[in-house]
């Protein structure tokens, strides 16, 4: 059939309909925001005369530092629980398990917990680390602590222990991908060559598995680094994260300045996601 | 019912002086109903009551008070639909003031009107078309109780109630003919606590921030409703003094706000919580005893079979209420069914069946002829209950014998000593609180 396209604009009318959705909803939207944290705004409303105002009280404020620090904080120790769990729990799936199908099985097993809501896998620790949950409880019982502990939960530590729990998959499944690709005769020649267990590991699989890592290490990071609720609740208040400012100016309908910390964040994450693209490049691994 | 509806909605429009097409429809009412299927009478009536049956009006507010029960009462009595959509405090003032047409009935608390008549999605309700407007608690309508005026600390009804005229993008200080809302539900909030664990008697405000209750002493987590509590508490301790709390300096806020977060960093709170669910985990799991929480949730306390009492204190109340006002995009039948709805609201079913979850409404004599006389004397009387108290569906909550916390409506209403409110410095406000949250 012929419709008469010049081959030339082929690809491009490929890509059209994509270019289209992003175009509608991630450009625009973003112009919007970008365009609105420059508004000026009072209790009645939006003023619509540029300012950089909202940019100045966000750059000069402590307060933004110290949820920048509190989320960053966040995100590394999140980042290095789940790069440790996830690649060991790839590389067992990838490496020990001879079938591939159980390995396929096994991967799928992780997800189980993903067949319920987040919100519901987060609430489920409460009970478990409260004051008088299961924990606290047993560690009475075996005579562990005389009175229940209660730094298990609204802490850091519980705020901690619900994002391991809710984005560690995202770290299993690319890692696992790259490592499914590793061609086994390489690990073969590096023993052949005379390496030990670490060397193969220092230099074949981990370089191999770059890619997943840099990938899940963007999910995660993003993840975090994007959060408000999981913070509110297991933290009991007792926390913030720079979305939940943003959730509080949104609530009062200051959207001015929400928009600007929006556009702040999103050049944060923006910078950590390229630093890590330039480190790995993605792209090259993927199609190579 | 619902001729009576349509008869009474006709009698509205139709304009004075046209007896004889009023006698005619009336007439014609009776077998409107009938005539809407057979096509035997063409013209108005039947058009009229084919349209109010048409109309769906959507009730927008908090959980506590777009009750589904309310809506199925309002539809079966009223001949038109009304829909109940629930939202919280942000989702409200967010879907009202960018997605104004979604709404037809704004549900809102008393300091979210400052946010929202400003930015004109509100149109004024015409008082004279409010029935028992005359019968609506002084509270709301002239900003005194039994004739002593009502504390303006915060966002009282008063402030809000009024606005300045028909283009209404101003609200009044004085009563005028316009209204931004009907009254709602309101209540008197205090501190909640464990009788079983705090075995003396409570009565400052102060004793929020007492030593005794380190690690076990909660406040809430929405800053406009949380500093309130801490202004209370900060007050009472005399550590802090506001000219009015409701609306505090930069300074005022400065010093509530360290002193928060010293008792932060001494391990007082256990937590913040933001929904009522966590205050009522929190108080049932023993993890707190002692916390600001809302009325329902310490009756939600006790019907795990735990102790939990609301304490009336020394310093008096927080309020809080809302008002039912008409969004600016209704009109013609719509606008008509909204009014008849806000009038229904005001006759009687709704304050009954919420007086059972402890809240009162704007005309509590209507709710009255809604309740036994045991019920009015346990919730509005304050008197020990004759016999076994139940929730608006009939579950048995009390036993007979039992006196409500806090004692009568009025002893409630003459100490309150300041409302929910939102500041002139709500973004400082917001901006120090998480201050508190990072500390």
């Amino acid at each position: 059939m012929k419709l008469g396209i010049p081959a030339k604009a082929v690809p491009y009318l490929q890509a059209a309909p994509l270019a289209l959705v992003l175009l509608l909803f991630l450009v625009l939207p973003m112009m919007m925001v970008f365009v609105a944290s420059f508004f000026d705004f009072n209790m009645t409303g939006l003023v619509p005369t540029i300012t950089l105002g909202n940019y100045i009280d966000l750059l000069t404020s402590r307060n933004t530092f110290a949820l920048y620090l509190q989320t960053l904080k966040y995100a590394l120790i999140v980042w290095v629980i789940t790069l440790v769990l996830g690649f060991a729990i790839a590389h067992f799936l990838a490496f020990h398990v001879r079938n591939t199908l159980v390995a396929i099985g096994l991967l799928l097993l992780c997800t189980v917990p993903f067949w319920t809501s987040n919100i519901i896998r987060m609430i489920s620790w409460i009970p478990l680390l409260g004051k008088y949950g299961v924990f606290n409880r047993t560690l009475l019982a075996l005579g562990i602590v005389d009175k229940p502990v209660d730094w298990l939960l609204f802490s850091d530590f519980a705020v901690i222990v619900a994002y391991v729990h809710l984005f560690t998959l995202f770290m299993i499944v690319p890692i696992f991908n790259s490592m499914a690709r590793i061609d086994r005769s390489l690990i073969e020649a590096a023993v052949d060559a005379g390496a030990g267990r670490f060397r193969v590991m220092t230099q074949v699989v981990v370089p191999l598995s770059k890619t997943g890592i840099a990938l899940g290490s963007i999910f995660v990071i993003a993840l975090v680094m994007g959060d408000f609720f999981v913070v509110k609740i297991m933290s009991g208040g007792r926390s913030a994260s720079v979305v939940m400012a943003i959730f509080e100016d949104v609530n009062l309908l200051f959207y001015p300045p929400a928009a600007a910390s929006a556009v702040v964040l999103l050049i944060v994450v923006t910078l950590i996601v390229s630093c890590i693209l330039r480190l790995v490049d993605v792209r090259k691994e993927l199609t190579g | 019912m619902k001729d009576k509806v349509v008869s009474h909605l006709r009698d509205r429009i139709t304009p004075p002086g046209r007896v004889s097409r009023r006698a005619l429809l009336k007439s014609a009412a009776g077998v409107a109903g009938v005539a809407a299927g057979s096509g035997m009478v063409k013209g108005f009536p039947t058009v009229w009551a084919q349209n109010i049956k048409d109309v769906t009006l959507t009730h927008v507010g908090m959980s506590y008070s777009t009750i589904i029960d309310i809506a199925r009462q309002a539809t079966k009595e009223l001949g038109f639909k009304v829909e109940m959509a629930v939202t919280d405090h942000p989702g409200f003032l967010n879907r009202v003031t960018t997605q104004p047409d979604s709404v037809d009935i704004a549900d809102g608390e008393l300091w979210q009107a400052l946010l929202i008549v400003p930015r004109g999605r509100f149109q004024p309700i015409e008082v004279n078309r409010i029935k028992l407007w005359d019968k609506m608690t002084p509270i709301y309508t002239k900003g005194t109780f039994e004739g002593k005026p009502v504390s303006r600390q915060g966002v009282s009804p008063i402030k809000v109630q009024y606005l300045a005229s028909a283009e209404a993008k101003g609200l009044a200080k004085e009563p005028t003919e316009w209204a931004t809302f009907v009254p709602g539900f309101y209540n008197a909030d205090t501190l909640g606590m464990r009788p079983d664990l705090i075995t003396r008697p409570i009565q400052h405000w102060g004793e929020l921030f007492n030593p005794e209750f380190k690690g076990k002493a909660a406040i809430q987590d929405i800053p406009a409703i949380g500093i309130m509590d801490a202004a209370m508490a900060a007050e009472a301790n005399g550590a802090v003094k506001y000219a009015d709390k409701g609306n505090m300096t930069r300074a005022e806020i400065d010093k509530t706000i360290a002193l928060l977060i010293d008792l932060k960093k001494q391990n007082q709170w256990r937590a913040l919580w933001s929904t009522f669910d966590e205050s009522v985990n929190l108080m049932a799991a023993g993890e707190v005893v002692i916390q600001s929480m809302w009325s329902p949730a310490v009756t939600a306390v006790r019907a795990r079979g735990i102790p939990c009492y609301y304490a009336p204190l020394k310093e008096g109340y927080r309020g809080w209420g809302n008002g039912l006002a008409l969004m600016r995009h209704l009109g013609g039948i719509k606008r008509d069914a909204a009014y008849e709805y806000l009038n229904w609201y005001q006759s009687g079913w709704v304050g009954g069946f919420i007086a059972k979850q402890g809240y009162y409404v704007g005309v509590p004599e209507t709710a009255k002829e809604f309740l036994t006389e045991d019920e009015w004397g346990y919730w509005y009387g304050g008197k020990p209950a004759k016999g076994i108290i139940t929730d608006p569906y009939g579950k048995p909550m009390e036993k007979a014998g039992t006196v409500r916390d806090g004692g009568s409506y009025e002893d409630r209403f003459s100490k309150i000593a300041c409302w929910n409110t939102v500041m002139d410095e709500a973004r400082y406000m917001n901006e120090k609180w998480n201050e508190f949250r990072t500390a």
